[in-house]
């Protein structure tokens, strides 16, 4: 946790807004987003398709415009920074997405794709120091020599994303944001790239936002949680807390939706009925709580009025009915 | 090869099936010499990495594998064959007798046409319903997948429904012509988790009411243990353990099983400090190994392992494994502990 020192990055009331069809109708897709990211913390974004998870990382990495908030990052907003210090940025802020091979230029050798940033953000380097240092990050994430100079598609899945990571920390990067990085793996593979990243994560003390709709992989690599839903934070609590006492009813639907590799226990679960419905389009979200038309604790004053985020516990919960729940629980 | 007798009432008998393709002159397996039967009534679960060829198997059920394929072995299903059968009959049986979901319905539907357009076509074509009678059916199977105000839905095209409603209208058609055996290839794996929970509920609950099999494809063993009787692992093209499903989790056999097995770790288990892992990935059927598949990257290989690739073998009662090794497993298990 953030604790005495600054957090690395701190995320202000984040809005990002999509314009659709003709009419200019506006797609909300981030409204109202807050959190703080410490130094070599690792945060994970969770939440279904259209919960607005890319969505903040693509606006914090300004491949998408925000309307409005801050993101103070090492003394700068990443929201409002342009020319050399925006370039200067870019380097310091790396990305990893789900599917590695179509990340990599299909013509570039891995040696070359690899050692991009490097004639980019270090031009001075010459080419046997540049090849060195192409070597020994291939090395770091379990690549050698001979890979050098093959092309993407002589790789398989595991090994595309091993590069993605290689091209990504290769400037040593103080954030690393990681879209779905491992959703796109085989079972075998996932577990070899989870660990891979967390050792580098803790390596190199980097700060991760980790972005996935998988709570296994999240619940192994993260610190601390933010959980979304229709682009607003329903909770935040360091993993162990989410994990095991989930406060809002949205976090207990997700966790409960989990199946187990277990029959028994997943017989035990079938007695349960599942969340109904599905996340409501963005262009039109429930008034009040966004969560309530899916909610079976849903109650009247949740249609009128918007829960604030607020301390119930260890937890940050933005539900009107937390504190009952957390006493109901005890 | 050995007959398996887990089923009763057997539905659907597949024995020594090979599916291979031409590649730069030879003919690669993607599916290898498998043995699977499916009951009524029964839900087979397929488990198993990409490229490990449980699609390939599917497909080759309905005839589906493309110009290039080569099918050999036999399908038997209620007493014909359909491996080398006329097209005409398997058009007959592809949707009135075994229906087909797959993973991505905004691929599999036709984007062009109504989503009542696409379910009465399969009732007007499968069992002669007409246009008025083929309707009210179609309302009948939306309301049966939980589909809310049924009537408007037909008229909507694809795109316009979300991920979860297409995925239950493409249950829908595929049911809607009564068929006893459904083939559902990772039919939640592109869905939300909360919304793959009333899928496989939605399937459950059609398979209490109706008797249908299914013959289920993923490589998600929590959705494994939710669904599947029976359960059959495949590695590099063929079959390498096949078990009741309390059995496949209780008492794995087969190494490749036990890495599917504590790879993932749980959500109702502590997070362990370090994932389990086993090295390497799976071969591609191009370099396959000469002896069993598996052996690059197994905790319990011997020197049998890189010569002779071991046969499926029932060990004990309905537990089938393909794997040299005798002794006890629990490597994987130790690691994660």
């Amino acid at each position: 946790m953030s604790g005495a020192s600054a957090p690395l990055l701190a995320v202000r009331d984040l809005r990002v807004s999509y314009r659709v069809g003709p009419g200019g109708a506006r797609l909300q897709a981030v409204a109202g987003v807050s959190f703080e990211l410490a130094r070599a913390e690792t945060l994970a974004i969770v939440g279904e398709s259209g919960s607005g998870k890319s969505s903040i990382a693509r606006a914090l990495l300004r491949l998408t415009p925000a309307d409005s908030g801050a993101a103070l990052f090492a003394g700068d907003d990443l929201l409002q920074l342009a020319g050399v210090r925006l370039q200067a940025m870019r380097r310091r802020v790396q990305l990893i997405f789900q599917d590695p091979t179509s990340s990599l230029d299909p013509r570039m050798s891995i040696g070359e794709s690899v050692a991009e940033p490097l004639r980019v953000f270090e031009p001075q380097l010459g080419t046997a120091q540049r090849a060195a240092r192409v070597l020994a990050m291939l090395q770091v994430v379990g690549l050698a020599s001979e890979h050098l100079t093959r092309l993407p598609h002589e790789f398989s899945g595991g090994e595309a994303q091993r590069i993605a990571i290689a091209r990504a920390l290769i400037l040593h990067p103080v954030l690393l944001v990681c879209d779905e990085p491992l959703s796109a793996l085989d079972v075998s593979i996932k577990s070899q790239i989870g660990n891979l990243l967390k050792d580098l994560q803790q390596q190199m003390q980097l700060s991760l936002l980790f972005i996935s709709h998988d709570l296994t992989a999240v619940r192994f690599a993260c610190d601390r949680v933010l959980v979304l839903y229709l682009g607003r934070v329903m909770e935040t609590a360091s993993r162990d807390a989410l994990f095991t006492e989930p406060r809002h009813p949205y976090t207990r639907a997700l966790l409960a939706s989990v199946p187990v590799p277990d029959p028994s226990a997943a017989r035990a679960r079938r007695a349960r009925p599942p969340l109904q419905g599905e996340i409501p389009s963005p262009l039109s979200p429930p008034s009040g709580c966004v969560f309530r038309t899916r909610c079976p604790l849903a109650v009247e004053r949740c249609a009128r009025e918007t829960p604030a985020l607020r301390a119930v516990g260890d937890s940050q919960v933005a539900c009107h009915r937390a504190e009952e729940l957390a006493r109901t629980d005890a | 090869m050995s007959t398996q007798h887990g089923a009763e009432g057997g539905l659907l008998q597949i024995r020594s099936l090979t599916v291979s393709y031409p590649h730069a002159g030879a003919q690669l397996d993607v599916v290898r010499d498998v043995d699977l039967d499916v009951g009524t009534g029964e839900i087979v679960g397929l488990v198993g990495e990409s490229g490990c060829g449980k699609t390939q198997l599917l497909l080759a059920l309905l005839g589906l594998n493309g110009a290039r394929a080569q099918r050999r072995g036999s399908i038997h299903y209620r007493g014909r064959e359909l491996l080398g059968a006329d097209p005409a009959s398997l058009r007959q049986v592809r949707g009135a007798e075994i229906g087909m979901v797959f993973q991505d319905p905004m691929t599999a539907l036709n984007p062009y046409l109504t989503i009542g357009q696409q379910i009465t076509e399969m009732r007007r074509v499968h069992r002669g319903d007409g246009a008025r009678a083929a309707e009210r059916h179609a309302i009948t199977m939306l309301e049966a997948v939980h589909i809310a105000d049924a009537a408007r839905q037909l008229r909507r095209y694809p795109h316009e429904l979300s991920g979860g409603m297409r995925q239950r209208a493409m249950i829908a058609m595929a049911l809607s012509a009564e068929p006893r055996l459904l083939l559902a290839d990772e039919p939640t794996t592109s869905l939300d988790v909360t919304v793959q929970a009333q899928i496989l509920s939605l399937l459950r609950e059609l398979r209490e009411r109706t008797g249908i099999a299914m013959v289920l494809v993923t490589h998600d063993m929590g959705v494994i243990a939710e669904m599947a009787d029976r359960v059959a692992v495949m590695y590099a093209g063929g079959i390498v353990e096949q078990a009741g499903c309390e059995q496949l989790f209780s008492q794995a056999r087969h190494p490749y099983t036990e890495a599917l097995h504590y790879c993932v770790p749980r959500l109702d288990e502590p997070p362990p400090p370090r994932l389990t892992t086993i090295g390497g990935a799976p071969p591609s059927p191009a370099a396959r190994p000469a002896g069993c598949a598996f052996e690059p990257r197994c905790l319990y290989r011997s020197d049998i392992c890189r010569r002779r690739s071991p046969a499926l073998l029932e060990t004990t009662p309905g537990h089938w494994k393909a794997c040299h090794h005798d002794g006890p497993l629990g490597k994987l298990r130790e690691a994660a502990a």
